[in-house]
């Protein structure tokens, strides 16, 4: 049971990012639009947090820069895709592809610094309570931030006006339009909360899952956040249930490592992708389901007819 | 008076060619932009990035080297865009095709003879073929999304490859280096012109392209694939069929991308190392848009990303700059040809109120003239 509690922390942070990228998207697609550049806002999002943290030793002004850096690329994305009606397939590659490259531009000169990781919480006797203590009581704030994000999701998806009329806006673009829902102005508001939250996503993995910056360290981490969220069925809670799942593979490939087992170390990276590529197979099997779950309109351009 | 977008009932064909070189433009103009904002001077700036390059023999060879893979691989793309099949994992197609017909030229690292090299391109080709199949079968048999399963192929491909170079393909004379023996001379491609890297490949990319204008505008696969893409209930009365369309785009994309990957371990590159390309799969999704889906366009937009590619290396020689400058160049300039795109499909018009055409709209353009003025 001890030698286990290591392994539960370290998968909380391991899975913390696709956490935070996962549930921004989620509520992108709810609202009917498919951003693929998530990795591309990630990057961003960890790149500044890492260059505003360094230059001001503030952990606060590099979250806010990468929720700042996540939203402005989401809303280049917006533009592309929401006023000028281009295909969102091909924009969210662009996106990523833009990120990847401007990411590594702004952070030449950061690549190698040291910085102090997010310190872990300090809840005095509960985080002294054997085995309970060191899982729940003592992460770093940033893991409890994207657990209360989440169910503040569910709760605003579900049991808000707002919320419904979000979901409405992506089941049914033209019937909400119709009804007078300002379908591009929403659209463009959970694009924006999209790119906040995987810029945040990405801070987490430069300023505490590895306190660093190298090119392209999201490592196709935005990719499987999507995937999750084809996993999670579009369900909130169920985004919590695989990110976990995926932080626990992470996690085994690292220990497997440390315990000695002789497959060498490349094989054993390629066990999250392979992962999400059986995760995939099996959730879409199931065609049905996929299309009782997912938002009706999504993907589709908007442009209302007089 | 405010604008409103109208639906074109069909594009001018100026406009789909006038709309990259605008993409172009405006993309050479942000980048000075961003050049004297980072306080280098603009226009020097620019020469090097854009002209620089051209103005020597061995500038204009290495465009072609680096424009080979992006047109094979832009050209296999484009035939999945056009059909909706998005095939984004070319670049562990590529790394496939390397390894595979790497290893090829590896097994026979002593044994020279004329039959080597095609037996490696075809090993390579059928190695990108395979890796593009599994999207494929998991897309028509488990409906898996083929954008998710073929990246996260991508980033298993490049680990494989990795994994090869320091175990069983490594240089068992290279001092433990991560690299595989040197291909011997009838492994590698022959070069066209004496003194520069330019190889035989430029040579059977361009074949590709003319055999690509052909499958697409002449053959009722093709016809099939384009009717698919654009209205895919239609394909499905006229009793074409969606998988086939998506095994037809992942086979051919993959092979070509894996012909692409053996043309740079047995060309520019000469051995299997960790990284066999900066990215080529990724960028030719850029060239298969910028070009337009059309093999032609396709062509010169490999030409013109393969540039970003030499006047990135010009820039951070001659000023500094990192390396990275050449995907945001190519971000960019995709972002500027997605949003000019949308004057393909719509028109602008000013001030045509809903009413405007019947009767009793009829006074009506007459008032926005004199709004206009």
């Amino acid at each position: 049971m001890e030698s286990f509690v290591p392994f539960i922390v370290i998968m909380l942070g391991a899975a913390t990012p696709l956490i935070f990228a996962a549930i921004g998207e989620l509520v992108t697609e709810k609202s009917g639009v498919l951003n693929l550049g998530v990795e591309g806002m990630m990057l961003m999002g960890a790149v500044s947090a890492f260059a505003v943290s360094i230059t001001t030793g503030s952990t606060t002004l590099g979250l806010l820069a990468a929720i700042g850096a996540g939203v402005l690329m989401a809303l280049l994305f917006g533009l592309l895709t929401l006023t000028l009606l281009a295909n969102q397939v091909a924009c969210g590659l662009a996106l990523t592809i833009f990120g990847i490259g401007l990411s590594s531009f702004i952070g030449k000169d950061y690549v190698g610094k040291p910085l102090d990781a997010l310190p872990s919480m300090d809840l005095g006797w509960l985080s002294d309570i054997p085995v309970l203590g060191p899982v729940l009581f003592s992460q770093d704030l940033m893991v409890y931030a994207a657990i209360a994000v989440v169910a503040a999701v569910a709760w605003f998806l579900y049991h808000t006006r707002a919320g419904l009329v979000l979901r409405a806006v992506g089941e049914s673009h033209h019937a909400a339009h119709a009804i007078g829902y300002p379908v591009i102005r929403i659209r463009y508001m959970a694009v924006a909360f999209g790119g906040a939250m995987a810029g945040l996503g990405g801070a987490y993995l430069s300023l505490a899952y590895t306190p660093m910056w190298v090119e392209h360290m999201t490592a196709g981490r935005g990719w499987i956040a999507l995937a999750l969220v084809v996993f999670a069925t579009w369900r909130p809670f169920r985004v919590l249930l695989g990110a976990w799942l995926f932080g626990g593979v992470t996690i085994l490939q690292l220990h497997a490592q440390g315990a000695g087992i002789a497959v060498p170390s490349q094989l054993m990276s390629m066990l999250p992708y392979i992962a999400t590529i059986v995760v995939l197979v099996l959730i879409s099997r199931d065609a049905t389901r996929i299309r009782m779950n997912a938002p009706a309109s999504i993907g589709k351009v908007f442009h209302p007819e007089r | 008076m405010r604008p409103s977008l109208e639906l074109r009932s069909h594009t001018p064909r100026s406009i789909l060619y006038l709309t990259p070189v605008i993409a172009a433009l405006l993309t050479a103009f942000s980048g000075g932009v961003l050049f004297a904002a980072l306080g280098y001077p603009p226009l020097e700036a620019l020469y090097a990035f854009f002209i620089q390059p051209l103005t020597s023999l061995n500038g204009l060879a290495e465009i072609g080297v680096k424009a080979t893979p992006l047109v094979l691989i832009g050209i296999g793309l484009s035939i999945g865009f056009r059909g909706n099949v998005w095939n984004i994992g070319a670049e562990g197609q590529l790394t496939l095709g390397a390894i595979c017909g790497g290893a090829v030229a590896l097994a026979f690292y002593d044994v020279e003879g004329v039959w080597l090299l095609p037996l490696m391109v075809i090993a390579g080709t059928l190695g990108g073929m395979a890796w593009g199949a599994i999207p494929a079968l998991l897309k028509t048999r488990f409906n898996a999304s083929e954008i998710l399963v073929s990246l996260m192929l991508t980033y298993v491909a490049t680990l494989f490859l990795s994994y090869l170079v320091h175990g069983p393909l490594m240089d068992p004379e290279g001092f433990n280096f991560p690299q595989s023996r040197l291909f011997h001379d009838s492994a590698l491609l022959p070069t066209l012109i004496p003194f520069t890297r330019l190889h035989l490949g430029a040579a059977i990319a361009l074949f590709i392209v003319v055999a690509g204008w052909f499958v697409m505008a002449r053959t009722l696969i093709g016809f099939q694939v384009k009717v698919i893409g654009l209205t895919p209930a239609a394909g499905g009365y006229a009793g074409f069929s969606q998988k086939k369309v998506v095994w037809m785009a992942f086979l051919t994309s993959g092979g070509l991308a894996g012909m692409a990957g053996l043309f740079e371990v047995a060309g520019p590159i000469g051995q299997l190392s960790p990284s066999v390309s900066p990215g080529y799969g990724f960028t030719a999704i850029i060239v298969a848009f910028l070009g337009r889906l059309h093999p032609v366009g396709i062509l010169l937009a490999g030409l013109l990303m393969a540039l970003s590619y030499l006047g990135g290396e010009v820039v951070q020689i001659e000023l500094g700059l990192p390396l990275a400058i050449t995907g945001v160049f190519q971000g960019m300039l995709l972002f500027f040809l997605l949003g000019a795109d949308l004057f393909t499909r719509y028109r602008l018009r000013w001030n045509r109120s809903p009413a405007a055409g019947t009767a009793a709209g009829a006074a009506r353009p007459a008032e926005a003239r004199e709004e206009a003025a």
